[in-house]
């Protein structure tokens, strides 16, 4: 097989297992944080509004990880700036 | 040049500037938000208001209320910044759903500019309510902090840049390869769910720029009750 090939397999696979990897750590992050919300909930449902968005606003600083994952993984599969050396 | 797809093509050169299908979208969104303000202002009564008006102080009075619950003080001179801000990426969001236009928020520049109006307006405003000792804050628990500061001014930006492109631009994607493997009217589902997510990131990016202002706006409260205790 020639290096382009190589690089085709090499990048497909290390994007999937990336994108398999790198989504685990914000789940988990984020089941945490909506399983603790839930409790506060229960437990003083008249303080919903203030839960409601600070929960809001930590599941989006944990999503922006898994977004950073898949900005990473789509620049792997689509705009590689090494793929130049390979064609040179 | 497909026809159904002619809008993506859309374009033209203003001198080196490409103006492309994402400004042309964004000024078509202007035109239509600023022309339903202007048409909802024109006839205003306090007495018998019309249905569009009713709906129009609805819509800005829960801005206000979500804007009163972070900063209670400076409501009223936060309300038509982030007001602007939630009202036009709600607006940008939802267009990629009509046929032959994208959302213009699924482009890494129009991310990237709404970023940094939040990025100068965290200033302006901080600026604005405490004078140049907006700026002791960066020196504040210790100067040793100084770099770690202006670094969270800088990946913050970037953080709000990358969540809202990454969120539009993966839906779209995800719409689009699940259109490509099942065929037609299968990725519906999927963009109901784009419906909400659209709302949800509108909300976020309002949310978040909320709270780097208000924080901008506290650093001479806290410095101040701090000598009194």
């Amino acid at each position: 097989m020639n290096d382009l090939s190589w690089f085709v397999i090499l990048s497909t696979v290390v994007g999937a297992l990336a994108i398999a990897i790198g989504i685990v750590a914000p789940g988990i992050a984020m089941g945490k944080a909506i399983a603790q919300a839930l409790e506060a909930l229960a437990r003083q449902p008249e303080a919903e509004k203030s839960i409601t968005r600070t929960l809001f606003i930590g599941l989006a600083m944990i999503e922006s990880l898994a977004i950073y994952v898949l900005v990473v993984v789509l620049i792997i599969l689509f705009r590689n700036p090494l793929l130049e050396y390979l064609l040179k | 040049m497909d026809e159904l797809d002619f809008a993506a093509h859309l374009g033209f050169h203003v001198g080196p500037l490409f103006i492309g299908p994402t400004v042309l979208t964004t000024w078509l969104l202007m035109l239509i938000i600023g022309l339903l303000a202007w048409l909802g202002t024109r006839r205003l009564d306090l007495d018998a208001p019309s249905r569009f008006q009713v709906m129009l102080e609805g819509v800005v009075a829960t801005i206000e209320d979500a804007i009163a619950a972070v900063a209670p003080d400076d409501a009223r001179t936060l309300l038509p910044f982030v007001g602007t801000l939630w009202i036009y990426i709600v607006a940008a969001n939802l267009i990629g759903l009509v046929p032959s236009l994208g959302s213009p928020t699924a482009d890494l520049s129009e991310t990237a500019a709404l970023a940094f109006l939040v990025f100068l307006s965290v200033h302006w405003f901080g600026l604005r309510k405490n004078g140049w000792s907006y700026f002791r804050h960066y020196l504040s628990p210790s100067p040793i902090l100084l770099p770690f500061h202006l670094l969270n001014e800088v990946s913050r930006t970037i953080a709000l840049t990358m969540r809202l492109f990454g969120n539009m631009m993966s839906l779209e994607l995800a719409a689009l390869l699940v259109l490509l493997v099942a065929g037609f009217l299968a990725p519906v589902p999927l963009l109901l769910l784009h419906i909400v997510e659209a709302l949800v990131q509108a909300y976020i990016f309002g949310m978040l720029t909320l709270i780097y202002i208000a924080g901008a706006l506290q650093t001479q409260k806290q410095s101040r009750e701090a000598p009194h205790e």
